[in-house]
């Protein structure tokens, strides 16, 4: 089937004034760099609400979009997991017990919070591990925009690859951090108001809920699930046959509620230093809240678009098809692409594009902000030019640096799609080891901010091991029917998971539980190296409780999170 | 610092404008909006996305001093 369709001009007029707010807003906040602290830490004067959306707008990428929607057709509301169950607890428990660490301990990054509460060597090995990943993912989300561009709009693939890169380099150079967060804000809101027509416009056509529910039923009993199995989410984890998504429910609290999620959403730097440029304390711990709240409302937009497509795919009238890979399979990741061919005029089509170019944008700019502040702080000023002590000249040299290195950081961006799009098995089998960081990273971090007595060499070995334990499991199990050694067992195949995600799951729980195990035995194997005077404001026990007076009671973190909860509470029930 | 609200705002009533005007420019249409299930979608979404930039820039600092000043 013909997947082509040509935008016209009303559509391209949309886009070009986005472009031009998006540079605009980088312009603007040019004469605001005057150091480093301002390039790469936004000063930490960002206000909580814009923080707090830019805090979601960064995960929001292009691969996150395409990829929710298509989850939506495969495996149904289950998909929601991933904003409710499998994000809010995280994001709570970051604002409420996490951030006043990262924040107060006045850490530039999270590989420095490594440093101040562990070692030197802890921080080495998470901000090289850090700065390689960043670089490598908005490379292989370049990639994959530029193909979908090219197969779908029609643009020739190197004038989308670089003129993305060129625009997203253009307003990190000139507006560092800020800009990054600023213009976030500014796509997270394209980004609603572009999808929404498609949304609403798919959903009156399957005749609401209930009409889709209603055709959903033969088309899911005919995929031997029950027929309600697609507008559900914890009814059929009793079993994992029973679900498409093929996990029980307690592989979805242990391996994506707990595991994975907090692993993502309170120790990836990407997302945390969002919350870390908030312009207080309070702010700071807001940040997660407030954007934990349109986060719940997120599936609205990307994954019930998806479950509808599913009608559409099986009702011949609606002329709705997939593109198809060379193998033959449907390429599910281009479902909201097709949404929007199939719904949208000229005029709000050009709005929709742009939110998927927003999207990715945001996504890449978060990567390459967070990785100048690593690369510049972390590796640079602790291994090449450590500060000299004349603040000024300092902070003088290191913003000429973190200049630099957003330049280079694009340029290695760029050079990883291209390698992307020779060797698309590598980068897939590259994002799949980077998934493996954070779970060990997770268990190492919690056990430092809440066990004072876990130490530097302990919290090291935990992250190696539990990383390598994580490759390790992923080289010893593959998902069924899986063809490339990408998918895992490379190493021989002692054990195989009815689907993909199944492994993934537990790939994270075995590296989260080596780390936190090897991290509690070594440590009490060892000395303390640190005093409880050291500790203070790194390690919970070790700091004192913070004090909410003076902020009114609707504007404190708990009771926000109490918000939070209930709306995610009655999310869960609705639909259970 | 810039208040993102200003460049949001302003951003959004253009583009609504835009969008608006093509939809009025566009109406009696039919076969343009027969994917639309037959609804002007420019129209609606045009006025939905100028509301969203007026209201934004009513919020902005720039906005808000000129007004207290007069």
């Amino acid at each position: 089937m013909d997947t082509k369709f040509a935008l016209q001009g009303i559509d391209y007029l949309v886009m070009a004034v986005y472009f031009v707010f998006v540079l605009g807003i980088g312009w603007a906040l040019r004469k605001y760099m005057k150091n480093a602290s301002a390039f790469l830490e936004a000063g930490r004067s960002i206000p909580a609400w814009v923080a707090g959306l830019a805090f979601i707008s960064t995960n929001l990428g292009a691969l996150e979009v395409m990829g929710m929607t298509g989850s939506g057709l495969k495996y149904g509301m289950l998909t929601t997991h991933f904003y409710w169950i499998g994000a809010i607890p995280a994001m709570v428990f970051l604002a409420l017990f996490m951030m006043r660490f990262y924040y107060g301990s006045k850490a530039r990054s999270v590989p420095e919070y490594l440093k101040l509460r562990f070692n030197e060597k802890t921080r080495a090995l998470n901000a090289f591990l850090f700065a390689l990943m960043t670089v490598l993912a908005s490379g292989i989300s370049m990639y994959a925009l530029a193909i979908l561009l090219e197969n779908v709009l029609g643009w020739n693939f190197n004038v989308s690859l670089l003129a993305s890169a060129a625009i997203v380099l253009a307003y990190t150079y000139l507006g560092g951090l800020s800009s990054a967060i600023y213009n976030e804000v500014l796509q997270f809101f394209i980004i609603i108001i572009g999808l929404l027509p498609m949304a609403i416009l798919v959903m009156v056509d399957v005749g609401g809920w209930g009409g889709m529910q209603a055709s959903l039923g033969p088309i899911v009993e005919g995929k031997g699930f029950a027929p309600d199995a697609w507008t559900t989410t914890w009814k059929y984890t009793a079993t994992a046959g029973a679900n498409p998504m093929g996990v029980e429910w307690y592989g979805i609290l242990a391996g994506l509620g707990f595991v994975l999620s907090f692993g993502y959403w309170c120790t990836n730097f990407l997302i945390v230093q969002r919350a870390m440029a908030a312009e207080s304390m309070t702010a700071a711990r807001k940040v997660p809240l407030i954007g934990a709240i349109p986060k719940m409302f997120i599936p609205f937009l990307i994954i019930i678009p998806g479950v509808a497509a599913l009608v559409l795919l099986n009702d011949p009238l609606k002329g709705f098809a997939l593109p198809v890979n060379d193998a033959g399979q449907p390429i599910y990741d281009y479902t909201i692409i097709m949404l929007l061919k199939q719904y949208l005029p000229a005029g709000v089509l050009g709005l929709g594009i742009t939110a998927l170019l927003a999207s990715f944008m945001s996504g890449m700019a978060g990567n390459v902000s967070a990785f100048n502040t690593v690369w510049t702080y972390d590796i640079y000023q602790s291994y090449l030019r450590p500060a000299t002590g004349d603040h000024d000249a300092d902070e003088n040299h290191y913003l000429k640096v973190g200049r630099i290195t957003t330049v280079v950081g694009v340029l290695v961006s760029i050079a990883a799609a291209y390698i992307a799009s020779k060797f698309g098995n590598i980068m897939d089998f590259l994002q799949t080891v980077f998934s493996m960081i954070n779970a060990p990273l997770f268990a190492v971090i919690f056990l430092g901010m809440f066990w004072k007595r876990s130490t530097g060499n302990a919290a090291f070995t935990g992250l190696l091991v539990g990383f390598l334990i994580a490759l390790l499991h992923h080289g010893l199990t593959m998902p069924a029917g899986a063809d490339t050694l990408v998918k895992g067992g490379w190493l021989g195949v002692v054990h195989t998971y009815p689907v993909e995600m199944a492994q993934n799951f537990w790939t994270a729980i075995f590296a989260f539980s080596s780390a936190a195990l090897l991290t509690v035995i070594i440590s009490l194997l060892s000395k303390r190296e640190k005093s409880d005077a050291e500790l203070n404001g790194l390690v919970y026990s070790m700091t004192p409780k913070l004090d909410d007076s003076d902020v009114k009671w609707y504007q404190r973190p708990w009771f926000l999170a109490a918000i939070v909860g209930v709306i995610m509470i009655v999310l869960s029930i609705l639909f259970w | 610092m810039l208040d993102i609200r200003f460049p949001i705002g302003l951003m959004f009533s253009i583009v609504g404008l835009i969008i608006l005007i093509y939809g009025l420019a566009t109406m009696g249409h039919d076969p343009m909006y027969a994917r639309s299930l037959n609804v002007n979608i420019n129209l609606i979404s045009g006025i939905g996305t100028l509301a969203f930039g007026l209201l934004m820039l009513l919020f902005s600092d720039p906005v808000r001093k000129r007004r207290k000043k007069q």
